[in-house]
Protein backbone atom coordinates (compact mmCIF):
# COMPACT_ATOMS: atom_id res chain seq x y z
CA UNK A 1 0.00 0.00 0.00
CA UNK A 2 1.45 3.36 -0.91
CA UNK A 3 1.02 6.62 0.97
CA UNK A 4 -1.85 7.91 -1.15
CA UNK A 5 -3.82 4.73 -0.76
CA UNK A 6 -3.30 4.88 3.01
CA UNK A 7 -4.41 8.51 3.18
CA UNK A 8 -7.47 7.87 0.99
CA UNK A 9 -8.49 4.87 3.02
CA UNK A 10 -8.16 6.75 6.30
CA UNK A 11 -9.14 10.21 5.18
CA UNK A 12 -11.98 10.62 7.66
CA UNK A 13 -9.76 9.77 10.62
CA UNK A 14 -6.91 11.91 9.31
CA UNK A 15 -9.25 14.85 8.81
CA UNK A 16 -10.56 14.38 12.32
CA UNK A 17 -7.04 14.28 13.73
CA UNK A 18 -6.18 17.41 11.74
CA UNK A 19 -9.20 19.24 13.17
CA UNK A 20 -8.32 18.07 16.66
CA UNK A 21 -4.77 19.29 16.10
CA UNK A 22 -6.02 22.63 14.86
CA UNK A 23 -8.27 22.92 17.88
CA UNK A 24 -5.41 22.33 20.32
CA UNK A 25 -3.34 24.96 18.55
CA UNK A 26 -6.14 27.51 18.18
CA UNK A 27 -7.34 27.33 21.76
CA UNK A 28 -3.86 27.42 23.27
CA UNK A 29 -2.76 30.29 21.01
CA UNK A 30 -5.91 32.21 21.93
CA UNK A 31 -5.14 31.76 25.63
CA UNK A 32 -1.54 32.77 25.05
CA UNK A 33 -2.67 35.92 23.22
CA UNK A 34 -5.10 36.79 26.02
CA UNK A 35 -2.39 36.35 28.66
CA UNK A 36 0.78 37.25 26.77
CA UNK A 37 -0.25 40.59 25.23
CA UNK A 38 -1.49 42.11 28.50
CA UNK A 39 1.67 40.85 30.24
CA UNK A 40 3.79 42.38 27.49
CA UNK A 41 1.97 45.71 27.93
CA UNK A 42 2.32 45.47 31.71
CA UNK A 43 6.10 45.17 31.58
CA UNK A 44 6.36 48.29 29.41
CA UNK A 45 4.53 50.12 32.21
CA UNK A 46 6.25 48.48 35.19
CA UNK A 47 9.91 48.04 34.26
CA UNK A 48 10.67 46.22 37.54
CA UNK A 49 8.50 43.33 36.31
CA UNK A 50 10.37 43.12 33.02
CA UNK A 51 13.12 40.72 34.12
CA UNK A 52 10.99 38.35 36.23
CA UNK A 53 8.23 38.03 33.61
CA UNK A 54 10.50 37.56 30.60
CA UNK A 55 12.77 35.33 32.71
CA UNK A 56 9.91 33.05 33.69
CA UNK A 57 8.63 32.80 30.11
CA UNK A 58 12.16 32.01 29.00
CA UNK A 59 12.60 29.25 31.57
CA UNK A 60 9.36 27.60 30.45
CA UNK A 61 10.68 27.51 26.89
CA UNK A 62 13.75 25.62 27.99
CA UNK A 63 11.76 22.77 29.59
CA UNK A 64 11.58 19.82 27.16
CA UNK A 65 7.98 19.41 26.07
CA UNK A 66 7.53 15.84 27.24
CA UNK A 67 8.88 16.82 30.65
CA UNK A 68 6.46 19.77 30.82
CA UNK A 69 3.51 17.46 30.15
CA UNK A 70 4.83 15.27 32.95
CA UNK A 71 5.21 18.17 35.38
CA UNK A 72 1.65 19.31 34.77
CA UNK A 73 0.12 15.84 35.14
CA UNK A 74 -0.46 16.07 38.93
CA UNK A 75 -2.25 19.44 38.58
CA UNK A 76 -5.87 19.26 39.77
CA UNK A 77 -8.66 19.55 37.12
CA UNK A 78 -6.06 20.18 34.41
CA UNK A 79 -4.33 16.86 34.89
CA UNK A 80 -7.64 15.02 34.77
CA UNK A 81 -7.96 15.31 31.00
CA UNK A 82 -5.31 15.01 28.35
CA UNK A 83 -6.64 17.81 26.14
CA UNK A 84 -6.65 20.28 29.04
CA UNK A 85 -3.12 19.30 29.86
CA UNK A 86 -2.02 19.71 26.27
CA UNK A 87 -3.68 23.11 25.93
CA UNK A 88 -2.06 24.36 29.14
CA UNK A 89 1.38 23.20 28.05
CA UNK A 90 1.01 24.69 24.56
CA UNK A 91 -0.24 27.95 26.06
CA UNK A 92 2.80 28.16 28.32
CA UNK A 93 5.16 27.59 25.39
CA UNK A 94 3.46 30.24 23.28
CA UNK A 95 3.76 32.92 25.98
CA UNK A 96 7.35 33.94 25.39
CA UNK A 97 7.06 35.09 21.76
CA UNK A 98 3.88 36.98 22.61
CA UNK A 99 5.18 38.74 25.70
CA UNK A 100 8.50 39.52 24.06
CA UNK A 101 7.05 40.82 20.80
CA UNK A 102 4.41 42.93 22.53
CA UNK A 103 7.12 44.45 24.70
CA UNK A 104 9.62 45.11 21.91
CA UNK A 105 6.85 46.27 19.57
CA UNK A 106 5.67 48.94 21.99
CA UNK A 107 9.19 49.91 23.05
CA UNK A 108 10.11 50.21 19.37
CA UNK A 109 7.55 52.94 18.67
CA UNK A 110 9.38 56.18 17.87
CA UNK A 111 9.98 58.13 21.10
CA UNK A 112 9.15 61.41 19.37
CA UNK A 113 5.72 60.12 18.37
CA UNK A 114 4.90 58.87 21.85
CA UNK A 115 6.12 62.11 23.38
CA UNK A 116 4.06 64.16 20.94
CA UNK A 117 0.98 62.17 21.98
CA UNK A 118 1.72 62.62 25.65
CA UNK A 119 2.40 66.32 25.13
CA UNK A 120 -0.96 66.72 23.40
CA UNK A 121 -2.71 65.42 26.49
CA UNK A 122 -3.47 61.80 25.62
CA UNK A 123 -4.10 59.71 28.71
CA UNK A 124 -2.04 56.57 29.19
CA UNK A 125 -4.92 54.48 27.91
CA UNK A 126 -5.47 56.65 24.83
CA UNK A 127 -1.75 56.57 24.09
CA UNK A 128 -1.79 52.78 24.33
CA UNK A 129 -4.88 52.15 22.19
CA UNK A 130 -4.51 54.91 19.63
CA UNK A 131 -0.76 55.14 19.21
CA UNK A 132 1.34 52.39 20.74
CA UNK A 133 -0.70 49.28 19.98
CA UNK A 134 -1.54 50.20 16.36
CA UNK A 135 2.10 50.99 15.68
CA UNK A 136 3.30 47.81 17.42
CA UNK A 137 0.67 45.61 15.79
CA UNK A 138 2.92 44.24 13.05
CA UNK A 139 5.51 43.10 15.60
CA UNK A 140 2.82 41.63 17.85
CA UNK A 141 1.29 39.65 14.96
CA UNK A 142 4.79 38.40 14.16
CA UNK A 143 4.83 37.04 17.73
CA UNK A 144 1.48 35.33 17.20
CA UNK A 145 2.86 33.82 14.01
CA UNK A 146 5.96 32.41 15.69
CA UNK A 147 3.86 31.10 18.58
CA UNK A 148 1.38 29.41 16.22
CA UNK A 149 4.01 27.73 14.09
CA UNK A 150 5.80 26.43 17.20
CA UNK A 151 2.46 25.21 18.59
CA UNK A 152 1.61 23.23 15.45
CA UNK A 153 4.85 21.33 15.84
CA UNK A 154 4.64 20.91 19.59
CA UNK A 155 1.04 19.75 19.46
CA UNK A 156 2.17 16.52 17.78
CA UNK A 157 3.73 15.57 21.10
CA UNK A 158 0.35 15.97 22.80
CA UNK A 159 -0.53 12.55 21.38
CA UNK A 160 2.02 11.04 23.76
CA UNK A 161 -0.30 11.88 26.67
CA UNK A 162 -3.41 10.87 24.77
CA UNK A 163 -4.63 14.30 23.70
CA UNK A 164 -5.01 13.21 20.09
CA UNK A 165 -4.13 15.28 17.06
CA UNK A 166 -1.84 14.42 14.18
CA UNK A 167 0.81 13.15 16.59
CA UNK A 168 -1.27 9.98 16.89
CA UNK A 169 -0.12 8.92 13.43
CA UNK A 170 3.46 9.90 14.05
CA UNK A 171 3.69 7.91 17.29
CA UNK A 172 1.79 4.99 15.83
CA UNK A 173 3.99 4.99 12.74
CA UNK A 174 7.11 5.08 14.88
CA UNK A 175 5.88 2.12 16.90
CA UNK A 176 4.98 0.18 13.74
CA UNK A 177 8.15 1.32 11.92
CA UNK A 178 5.85 2.38 9.10
CA UNK A 179 6.86 5.49 7.18
CA UNK A 180 3.49 5.88 5.53
CA UNK A 181 1.69 6.15 8.86
CA UNK A 182 4.26 8.65 10.10
CA UNK A 183 3.85 10.75 6.96
CA UNK A 184 0.07 10.63 7.22
CA UNK A 185 0.53 12.67 10.42
CA UNK A 186 3.60 14.65 9.47
CA UNK A 187 2.43 15.96 6.11
CA UNK A 188 -0.84 17.52 7.32
CA UNK A 189 1.05 18.96 10.32
CA UNK A 190 3.63 20.53 8.03
CA UNK A 191 0.86 21.92 5.85
CA UNK A 192 -0.89 23.41 8.88
CA UNK A 193 2.34 25.07 9.96
CA UNK A 194 2.92 26.43 6.49
CA UNK A 195 -0.63 27.70 6.23
CA UNK A 196 -0.40 29.44 9.61
CA UNK A 197 2.92 30.95 8.62
CA UNK A 198 1.67 32.28 5.31
CA UNK A 199 -1.68 33.61 6.48
CA UNK A 200 -0.32 35.28 9.63
CA UNK A 201 2.61 36.60 7.61
CA UNK A 202 0.15 38.20 5.24
CA UNK A 203 -1.77 39.69 8.17
CA UNK A 204 1.47 40.94 9.70
CA UNK A 205 2.36 42.77 6.50
CA UNK A 206 -1.11 44.25 6.15
CA UNK A 207 -1.26 45.51 9.73
CA UNK A 208 2.27 46.87 9.92
CA UNK A 209 2.28 50.67 9.84
CA UNK A 210 3.38 51.70 6.40
CA UNK B 1 -17.73 98.12 31.67
CA UNK B 2 -14.85 96.26 30.07
CA UNK B 3 -12.60 93.99 32.06
CA UNK B 4 -9.13 95.44 32.38
CA UNK B 5 -6.69 93.62 30.10
CA UNK B 6 -5.06 90.68 31.84
CA UNK B 7 -1.44 91.60 32.50
CA UNK B 8 -0.55 88.53 34.51
CA UNK B 9 2.13 86.47 32.79
CA UNK B 10 0.73 83.30 31.25
CA UNK B 11 3.80 81.24 32.06
CA UNK B 12 6.12 81.86 34.97
CA UNK B 13 9.36 80.14 35.93
CA UNK B 14 10.40 80.87 39.50
CA UNK B 15 13.94 79.78 40.34
CA UNK B 16 13.52 76.56 38.44
CA UNK B 17 16.12 73.82 38.51
CA UNK B 18 16.17 70.59 36.59
CA UNK B 19 18.46 67.80 37.56
CA UNK B 20 18.65 64.27 36.16
CA UNK B 21 18.43 61.27 38.48
CA UNK B 22 22.19 60.87 38.16
CA UNK B 23 22.68 64.35 39.60
CA UNK B 24 23.59 66.09 36.33
CA UNK B 25 22.11 69.59 36.39
CA UNK B 26 20.53 70.56 33.06
CA UNK B 27 18.85 73.79 34.16
CA UNK B 28 20.11 76.18 36.80
CA UNK B 29 17.93 78.72 38.59
CA UNK B 30 15.72 79.74 35.71
CA UNK B 31 13.42 82.71 36.30
CA UNK B 32 11.36 83.82 33.33
CA UNK B 33 7.93 85.17 32.47
CA UNK B 34 5.99 84.82 29.25
CA UNK B 35 3.37 87.49 28.61
CA UNK B 36 -0.02 86.90 27.09
CA UNK B 37 0.02 86.99 23.29
CA UNK B 38 3.79 87.30 22.91
CA UNK B 39 6.23 85.06 21.08
CA UNK B 40 9.05 84.37 23.45
CA UNK B 41 12.00 82.80 21.68
CA UNK B 42 14.35 80.51 23.57
CA UNK B 43 17.62 80.93 21.72
CA UNK B 44 20.81 79.03 22.41
CA UNK B 45 23.29 76.62 20.97
CA UNK B 46 22.33 72.98 20.92
CA UNK B 47 22.57 71.37 24.34
CA UNK B 48 21.95 74.66 26.16
CA UNK B 49 18.70 73.40 27.70
CA UNK B 50 15.99 74.84 25.43
CA UNK B 51 14.06 71.63 24.86
CA UNK B 52 14.31 70.76 28.54
CA UNK B 53 12.85 74.17 29.43
CA UNK B 54 9.98 73.66 26.99
CA UNK B 55 9.14 70.19 28.28
CA UNK B 56 8.93 71.53 31.81
CA UNK B 57 6.02 73.74 30.73
CA UNK B 58 3.76 70.89 29.58
CA UNK B 59 5.19 68.69 32.28
CA UNK B 60 6.77 66.08 30.04
CA UNK B 61 9.58 66.72 32.51
CA UNK B 62 9.11 67.65 36.12
CA UNK B 63 11.15 70.49 37.66
CA UNK B 64 13.34 69.31 40.51
CA UNK B 65 13.45 72.73 42.15
CA UNK B 66 11.52 75.99 42.11
CA UNK B 67 8.05 76.50 40.73
CA UNK B 68 6.37 76.83 37.34
CA UNK B 69 2.99 78.54 36.98
CA UNK B 70 0.64 78.45 34.02
CA UNK B 71 -2.21 80.96 34.10
CA UNK B 72 -1.15 81.90 37.59
CA UNK B 73 -1.59 78.36 38.84
CA UNK B 74 1.29 76.15 39.94
CA UNK B 75 1.77 73.03 37.82
CA UNK B 76 1.38 71.08 41.03
CA UNK B 77 -2.28 72.16 41.11
CA UNK B 78 -3.04 71.46 37.45
CA UNK B 79 -4.67 68.32 36.16
CA UNK B 80 -1.91 67.21 33.78
CA UNK B 81 -4.17 66.07 30.97
CA UNK B 82 -6.12 69.35 31.11
CA UNK B 83 -2.88 71.34 31.18
CA UNK B 84 -1.56 69.60 28.08
CA UNK B 85 -4.78 70.07 26.15
CA UNK B 86 -4.53 73.79 26.95
CA UNK B 87 -1.10 73.83 25.33
CA UNK B 88 -0.41 73.14 21.67
CA UNK B 89 2.86 71.30 21.10
CA UNK B 90 4.88 71.28 17.89
CA UNK B 91 8.14 69.39 17.91
CA UNK B 92 11.35 69.23 15.97
CA UNK B 93 10.76 65.86 14.34
CA UNK B 94 7.07 66.75 13.87
CA UNK B 95 5.92 63.59 15.67
CA UNK B 96 2.92 63.09 13.38
CA UNK B 97 1.20 59.75 13.84
CA UNK B 98 2.27 57.68 10.83
CA UNK B 99 -0.80 55.41 10.97
CA UNK B 100 -3.26 58.34 10.86
CA UNK B 101 -4.21 60.37 7.81
CA UNK B 102 -3.61 64.11 7.81
CA UNK B 103 -7.24 64.59 8.77
CA UNK B 104 -7.08 62.23 11.74
CA UNK B 105 -3.79 63.69 12.90
CA UNK B 106 -5.29 67.16 13.02
CA UNK B 107 -8.53 65.90 14.56
CA UNK B 108 -6.88 64.00 17.39
CA UNK B 109 -7.41 66.39 20.30
CA UNK B 110 -10.96 67.42 19.26
CA UNK B 111 -11.71 63.72 18.90
CA UNK B 112 -10.52 62.79 22.39
CA UNK B 113 -12.30 65.87 23.70
CA UNK B 114 -15.43 64.29 22.19
CA UNK B 115 -16.44 67.12 19.89
CA UNK B 116 -19.40 66.32 17.62
CA UNK B 117 -18.23 64.81 14.31
CA UNK B 118 -19.60 67.62 12.18
CA UNK B 119 -17.75 70.22 14.22
CA UNK B 120 -14.51 68.23 13.98
CA UNK B 121 -14.79 67.96 10.20
CA UNK B 122 -15.45 71.65 9.92
CA UNK B 123 -12.55 72.50 12.22
CA UNK B 124 -10.13 70.32 10.22
CA UNK B 125 -11.09 72.06 6.97
CA UNK B 126 -10.71 75.44 8.60
CA UNK B 127 -7.27 74.59 9.99
CA UNK B 128 -5.98 73.11 6.75
CA UNK B 129 -6.89 76.32 5.02
CA UNK B 130 -5.35 78.37 7.83
CA UNK B 131 -1.95 76.67 7.51
CA UNK B 132 -2.07 76.55 3.72
CA UNK B 133 -2.77 72.88 3.03
CA UNK B 134 -4.75 71.78 -0.02
CA UNK B 135 -8.02 70.09 1.04
CA UNK B 136 -7.10 67.11 -1.14
CA UNK B 137 -4.25 66.28 1.24
CA UNK B 138 -6.70 65.38 4.02
CA UNK B 139 -6.72 61.67 3.21
CA UNK B 140 -2.93 61.33 2.78
CA UNK B 141 -0.58 59.72 5.24
CA UNK B 142 2.32 61.72 6.69
CA UNK B 143 4.90 59.75 4.66
CA UNK B 144 3.13 60.93 1.51
CA UNK B 145 3.82 64.59 2.31
CA UNK B 146 6.78 66.88 1.81
CA UNK B 147 8.69 68.14 4.84
CA UNK B 148 7.01 71.54 4.62
CA UNK B 149 3.55 70.00 4.37
CA UNK B 150 4.25 67.75 7.35
CA UNK B 151 5.32 70.72 9.40
CA UNK B 152 2.10 72.54 8.47
CA UNK B 153 0.11 69.54 9.62
CA UNK B 154 2.06 69.64 12.87
CA UNK B 155 1.06 73.27 13.39
CA UNK B 156 -2.58 72.60 12.45
CA UNK B 157 -2.70 69.66 14.86
CA UNK B 158 -1.33 71.79 17.68
CA UNK B 159 -3.93 74.50 17.00
CA UNK B 160 -6.84 72.08 16.67
CA UNK B 161 -8.59 72.64 19.97
CA UNK B 162 -7.65 76.34 19.92
CA UNK B 163 -5.24 76.23 22.88
CA UNK B 164 -4.22 79.64 24.22
CA UNK B 165 -0.59 78.52 24.54
CA UNK B 166 1.73 77.07 21.87
CA UNK B 167 5.07 75.42 22.48
CA UNK B 168 7.22 75.05 19.37
CA UNK B 169 10.52 73.18 19.44
CA UNK B 170 12.59 74.07 16.37
CA UNK B 171 9.53 73.50 14.19
CA UNK B 172 11.24 74.67 11.01
CA UNK B 173 14.69 73.30 11.79
CA UNK B 174 14.61 70.39 9.35
CA UNK B 175 13.30 72.34 6.34
CA UNK B 176 15.19 73.62 3.31
CA UNK B 177 15.98 77.36 3.52
CA UNK B 178 13.28 78.46 1.07
CA UNK B 179 10.48 76.48 2.70
CA UNK B 180 11.73 77.60 6.09
CA UNK B 181 11.46 81.29 5.20
CA UNK B 182 8.02 80.64 3.73
CA UNK B 183 6.78 78.98 6.92
CA UNK B 184 8.37 81.67 9.10
CA UNK B 185 6.45 84.35 7.19
CA UNK B 186 3.24 82.40 7.46
CA UNK B 187 3.81 81.87 11.16
CA UNK B 188 4.16 85.64 11.61
CA UNK B 189 0.92 86.31 9.72
CA UNK B 190 -0.86 83.58 11.67
CA UNK B 191 0.39 84.87 15.00
CA UNK B 192 -0.74 88.39 14.08
CA UNK B 193 -4.24 87.03 13.74
CA UNK B 194 -4.35 84.48 16.54
CA UNK B 195 -2.26 86.16 19.24
CA UNK B 196 -1.39 82.91 21.01
CA UNK B 197 1.10 82.89 23.82
CA UNK B 198 4.02 81.19 22.11
CA UNK B 199 7.28 79.79 23.39
CA UNK B 200 9.45 79.15 20.35
CA UNK B 201 12.74 77.27 20.53
CA UNK B 202 15.46 77.82 17.94
CA UNK B 203 19.21 77.96 17.60
CA UNK B 204 18.88 80.20 14.55
CA UNK B 205 19.44 83.87 15.39
CA UNK B 206 17.77 85.08 12.19
CA UNK B 207 14.65 83.14 13.05
CA UNK B 208 14.72 84.47 16.62
CA UNK B 209 15.01 88.08 15.45
CA UNK B 210 12.27 87.63 12.88
CA UNK B 211 9.69 85.86 15.02
CA UNK B 212 10.36 86.83 18.62
CA UNK B 213 8.76 89.64 20.58
CA UNK B 214 11.47 88.86 23.12
CA UNK B 215 14.52 86.62 22.97
CA UNK B 216 15.67 84.60 25.97
CA UNK B 217 19.26 83.61 25.39
CA UNK B 218 20.31 80.38 27.04
CA UNK B 219 23.79 79.08 27.65
CA UNK B 220 24.76 75.86 29.43
CA UNK B 221 21.48 75.47 31.30
CA UNK B 222 21.31 79.07 32.44
CA UNK B 223 19.32 82.02 31.21
CA UNK B 224 21.81 84.65 30.04
CA UNK B 225 19.61 87.56 28.92
CA UNK B 226 16.05 88.36 27.92
CA UNK B 227 15.87 91.14 25.34
CA UNK B 228 13.69 92.42 22.52
CA UNK B 229 15.13 91.80 19.04
CA UNK B 230 16.07 95.47 18.84
CA UNK B 231 17.88 95.41 22.18
CA UNK B 232 19.51 92.16 21.14
CA UNK B 233 21.15 93.49 17.97
CA UNK B 234 22.48 96.54 19.78
CA UNK B 235 23.55 94.70 22.88
CA UNK B 236 27.14 94.75 24.07
CA UNK B 237 26.73 91.73 26.34
CA UNK B 238 29.64 89.41 25.51
CA UNK B 239 27.42 86.37 24.85
CA UNK B 240 24.97 88.32 22.71
CA UNK B 241 27.82 89.89 20.81
CA UNK B 242 29.36 86.50 20.23
CA UNK B 243 26.09 85.27 18.77
CA UNK B 244 25.79 88.32 16.53
CA UNK B 245 29.32 87.87 15.28
CA UNK B 246 28.74 84.22 14.51
CA UNK B 247 25.78 85.11 12.32
CA UNK B 248 27.38 88.12 10.69
CA UNK B 249 26.81 91.82 11.09
CA UNK B 250 24.24 92.26 8.33
CA UNK B 251 21.61 91.21 10.87
CA UNK B 252 21.88 94.57 12.64
CA UNK B 253 20.56 96.33 9.60
CA UNK B 254 17.96 93.67 8.97
CA UNK B 255 16.34 93.87 12.38
CA UNK B 256 16.02 97.60 12.98
N1 LIG C 1 17.61 62.30 29.63
C1 LIG C 1 18.82 62.86 29.47
N2 LIG C 1 19.92 62.21 29.88
C2 LIG C 1 21.14 62.74 29.73
N3 LIG C 1 21.37 63.94 29.22
C3 LIG C 1 20.32 64.66 28.79
C4 LIG C 1 18.98 64.16 28.89
N4 LIG C 1 18.15 65.08 28.39
C5 LIG C 1 18.92 66.09 27.98
N5 LIG C 1 20.22 65.86 28.23
C6 LIG C 1 21.33 66.78 27.97
O1 LIG C 1 20.98 68.00 28.51
C7 LIG C 1 21.46 69.07 27.73
C8 LIG C 1 20.30 69.99 27.36
O2 LIG C 1 19.43 69.29 26.50
P1 LIG C 1 18.31 70.03 25.67
O3 LIG C 1 17.40 70.73 26.60
O4 LIG C 1 17.70 69.00 24.78
O5 LIG C 1 19.14 71.09 24.83
P2 LIG C 1 18.71 71.92 23.53
O6 LIG C 1 17.26 71.70 23.26
O7 LIG C 1 19.02 73.33 23.90
O8 LIG C 1 19.57 71.46 22.42
C9 LIG C 1 22.12 68.43 26.53
O9 LIG C 1 23.50 68.44 26.77
C10 LIG C 1 21.56 67.03 26.51
O10 LIG C 1 22.49 66.16 25.94
MG1 LIG D 1 16.42 70.81 21.49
Amino acid sequence: MNLWQFILQNHTEILEATLQHLQLVAISTLFAVLIGIPLGILITRRPVLNKPVLGAANVIQTIPSLALFGFLLPAPWIGARADRLAILALTLYALLPLIRNTYTGIKGVDRAIVEAGRGMGLTDGQLLWQVELPLALGVIIAGVRVATVISVGLATIAAAIGAGGLGEYIFRGLAMVNDQVILAGAIPAAMLALLADISLGWLEKRLSPR
Amino acid sequence: MNDPPDHRPVIQFKNVFFRLDNGLELLHNLTLEVERGETLVLLGRSGSGKTTTLKLINHLLSATGGEILVDGRSLRDWDLIRLRRTIGYVIQEVGLFPHFTVERNIALVPQIEKWPLERIRHRVQELMQLVGLEPTLASRYPRELSGGQRQRVGVARALAADPPILLMDEPFGALDPITRVELQREFLALQNRLRKTVVFVTHDLREALLLGSRIALMEAGRLATVQTPDEFVHSTEPLTAAYLNAFGTDLKRGAS
